[in-house]
Order: C-alpha cells, then structure tokens, then sequence
C-alpha cells in the first residue's frame, strides 16, 4: 500500500526528483521544506528511495490529519506521521522534544517551518522549532528541499489535482554553527531552501 | 472493437524490417565516427547523434509492439504521449489559482478525443476539441470568476490542448483510414512517422552544414531557408521511395512527404516560437535537463492532420 501510494504520488504530481550536492541515506535528517499545497507531504515523501522512506516520518498538524478516515488512515498507516497539536502546546512537552523522541537513533523527520501553507510567491518566515531541533541534536543533518510546482497541481481549497510536472530539490545538509544567534540560523536555512529553485 | 492489426501479410513487416536494418547502418555509423579520434566532426555532434539513434530505437521498438498488439494499444500508446505533451505545456504555461478546475476539465479531453479516435467516429473527434472544448473551457474559466488576462489565459490553454492533443490525435486516426490491399492502415502510419522522422533528421543535419538565409533569427538561429529546401527535398525523395508501402503512387507518395516534410519543418519552427517566448530551451527543462516529450513529437503533431486529411480525400 505504501508503495503503491508513493508510485500513484510520484505519477500525478509528475515530480523529477534532483540530488544536488547530496545523496540518498539512511542517516537520521531533519528535511526541511517550504509548503505550498497539503500534496507536499506525499510528494517529497514519495520522491524518497523507499529504504529511506521508510524511516522517514512527516511532522504535521494535528488538527487537519485528524479529520476524516482517510487522513487519519494516512497519517496513521501510511505516513506514520507525528501530529503536532498547533492550538495547545505545553510547556513541559514542547513539539521540539515529542519530535525528538519519536525518532529516537534511527529515523528521520520531514518539517514544513513556514508553519502553514503559503500561497504567496515568495516563502514565510521560518518558525522556529527547525533551530531548537538543531540546538538539541547537532548531530541531525539538515536537509533542505525546494517543492516547486506542487501548488499547482492542487492549491489551497482545492481537491481535485491537475496531473502538472512538479520538481523536487534536494540540498546540501546545513548544520546549526557554534553560537549562531537564532534569527540568522533561521535565515540562513530559508535561503538554503530558496537558493535550490534556481539551481 | 478488438480488430487487431494483422502483421502477417508482408508490407508493415517489410516497412517494420528496412528500419531495422537503417538504424542498424545508422548505429554503425554513429559508433565509428565515435572510436575516430581525429574525425573533421565536431565530437558534441556525434554524440548527439547517437543519443538520437537510440532514441529512434526506442521510438520503433515501442512502436512495433503497439502495432502486434493491435489499433486500441496503438492509439492508447498516442494517448499517453498526448497526456505527457499536454502536461509538459501547461507546466510551462503560466495560469492562475481560478484556472485549475478548468484545466481538470482539460486533461479529461483527452482520454474522451481518444476514445473517439478509436472507435473511428470521425465526425465527432474531428470537433469535439476545436468546437465543444472551445465553447466549454472559456465557460468554465468564467464561471471561475478571474477576468485578469482571461483571454490570453484561454488561448493558450486552447493551444495546448489542440496542439498536443486534437492534432496528435489524427495520427492514430490513420488506422482508422480504409486503405487498398497492398497497403495496410498500420503500413500507412509507419510511411507517416518515417518520413516525419527522416525529415526531422534531415533539418537537423541541413542546420549543421548549410545554410546562410535565416528564417527567423530571433526564433531559431540555425534554421534556414537552403536547409529546409534541401532537407525537405531529400525528405520528399525519401517517401517516394517507400510508395510501395502506401496506397499512393509514386508521385503522389511524394507530394505526400513533401507536405509532411514541410509541415514538420514548420511545426518545429513554431513550437521553437513558444518555447523563446517562454523563455526555455526544451520543454523537458522541467523534468530532467533533456528534451522532453513535446520537443520529440512536435512535427507529427503538425503534420499528422494535414496528411490525414489528405490522404483521406485521396481515398474517396
């Protein structure tokens, strides 16, 4: 069933997969990417080799996976998604820390830190969870990955997809650097995103 | 509706055999000038021309397959070649947020043009995209309520859908063509898709060694007013050669290349018109790097009526 899902994700987004200045691996990552349509999430995790896939698991919000069947039967089966509750987060439980532990040694996480799906052009402010998972992990490498086109094949309040070729990016993996203040951590991650639509 | 094409008889099969054995020379060709170290070639150039070889092995060995599994596997193979098309163009062509449920609408054209085709119902696939997708589309993009640019918007997703999908279509209609005995429906696409294909090659290597009076410098650099007649001349030669796998006679399958020829030439010409203004090298860019669909299929699509209309007046 995954399988199929992935291959069904990869033929009606059209997604050309690149690895620029990194490989496929199954070591623990962060990937990071900027979010434009609810595809997203199938899309980047469907354009992933499937031993990675498989230990990749998506951060999403709580309040959207939940509702309805057959976004929890995703969520739940397919994706093994960790949902994250946007509306209460507790003091004691940050999302940082139920992401950290939810992979423990071995997995891998794929984070959307604009926080929302954007509509506009140009990309939101990172919010800044993708820093604190940096700070308490250093180990994690941080993957950037561009999405382009996604949005349309199905944009926001849409839920019909047009079968259009979209490209997915992968990046060169960022690191947090020693005292790196958070605005500039943060800035520099999103421009790592950006840069690969040109590329 | 399974009438599957019958290979058996010796035309499509001795059509399907002297390709093989071209591609073969051609192969050889290609992999001589390469073990050359000091040939007068440019090297960028042989390899291209390699790459393309295979590309035509492909090309005819997924054709040959169609063709034993009979008409319904041959227009289903153009149909997907025409979803891959239409994709590659709308990509490329800017739309707004209110334009994507009309455009779901148009990718649903195709299966329907090709359903049509099949089931040789001439008199409703050679309208349902120039008049009732015509009439439809614009009606769909109003109702989206997004009048900024709105008739630019609907031209060029019109021309997408007639260029990738109507026109293409009138290819595999041609099996659909009732055809006299030596020759056989299957036999007369083949003799299409060959001269096309010869032709494009042709311009393609017309480009590389003659040629001084530019068509359109700021389309096309390196097509010419000596290349096309040239290429277009050997084209034409070509077709009259392979008469006998067509129902025509010698001068008339040569009238024939020379259209085709012509109507390639042009097409690509006009999709190279498209793509500048687009601001892009292939239509592939997207997807890989290399050519893409559309950039392979570009002359058939504007050929492929124009000699279905012909030859089916000529068979009246």
């Amino acid at each position: 069933m995954r399988a199929f899902l992935a291959a069904l994700a990869r033929f009606i987004s059209g997604a050309s997969v690149r690895w620029i200045d990194c490989q496929p691996d199954t070591c623990q990552r962060v990937y990071f990417a900027n979010h434009t349509s609810h595809l997203d999430v199938l899309v980047l995790w469907a354009s992933l080799p499937s031993n990675v896939r498989n230990l990749t698991r998506p951060v999403a919000a709580k309040d959207y996976w939940e509702k309805g069947w057959v976004r929890r039967y995703l969520a739940m089966q397919v994706f093994d998604a960790l949902l994250i509750d946007r509306k209460e987060i507790k003091v004691h439980q940050s999302p940082v820390d139920l992401m950290l532990k939810a992979i423990g040694d071995t997995q891998s996480l794929i984070v959307f830190p604009e926080g929302h799906r954007n509509t506009n052009p140009e990309m939101d402010e990172f919010k800044s969870g993708l820093y604190y998972l940096a700070k308490k992990r250093p180990d994690l490498e941080l993957v950037p990955v561009h999405i382009d086109n996604v949005n349309r094949v199905l944009p926001r309040g849409e839920f019909l997809p047009v079968p259009l070729l979209s490209c997915i990016t992968f990046g060169p993996p960022i690191w947090l650097e020693m005292k790196e203040p958070k605005v500039e951590f943060l800035r520099r991650a999103r421009e790592a995103v950006r840069r690969l639509k040109d590329l | 509706m399974n009438n599957l094409i019958n290979v058996n008889p010796p035309i499509t099969l001795l059509l399907i055999s002297s390709v093989v054995v071209l591609l073969g020379m051609a192969t050889a060709v290609g992999q001589l000038l390469k073990r050359q170290a000091d040939s007068r070639f440019n090297p960028a150039v042989i390899d291209q021309f390699n790459l393309r070889v295979r590309a035509w092995w492909l090309m005819c060995s997924v054709l040959a397959v169609a063709f034993m599994l009979g008409q319904n596997a041959t227009v289903f193979l153009f149909g997907c070649l025409s979803f891959w098309a239409l994709r590659e163009f709308i990509t490329l062509t800017p739309t707004r947020l209110a334009d994507h449920r009309p455009l779901a609408w148009v990718f649903l054209f195709t299966p329907i043009q090709y359903v049509l085709v099949g089931m040789a119902k001439y008199e409703l696939y050679s309208i349902a995209i120039p008049v009732y997708a015509f009439l439809f589309i614009p009606i769909l993009m109003a109702i989206a309520g997004d009048y900024k640019r709105y008739l630019e918007r609907c031209a060029k997703i019109q021309t997408g859908l007639m260029i990738c999908v109507y026109c293409l279509s009138y290819a595999p209609a041609l099996l659909t063509l009732q055809v006299k005995a030596p020759a056989e429906p299957a036999s007369l696409l083949l003799f299409f898709i060959l001269v096309v294909t010869v032709g494009d090659a042709l311009h393609y290597a017309a480009e590389q060694f003659v040629g001084r009076h530019i068509i359109a410098p700021a389309i096309s650099a390196n097509r010419t007013w000596e290349g096309f007649l040239i290429s277009t001349g050997c084209a034409t030669m070509f077709g009259a050669a392979l008469w006998w796998a067509t129902p025509f006679e010698v001068w008339q399958a040569a009238g024939m290349s020379f259209v085709i020829s012509t109507m390639g030439f042009f097409g690509g010409l006009t999709m190279s018109a498209i793509k500048r203004d687009r601001g892009v090298q292939d239509y592939g860019t997207l997807v890989t790097g290399h050519g893409g669909v559309l950039d392979r299929i570009d002359s058939i699509c504007f050929a492929a009526p124009v000699f279905f209309h012909l030859t089916r007046a000529m068979l009246e």
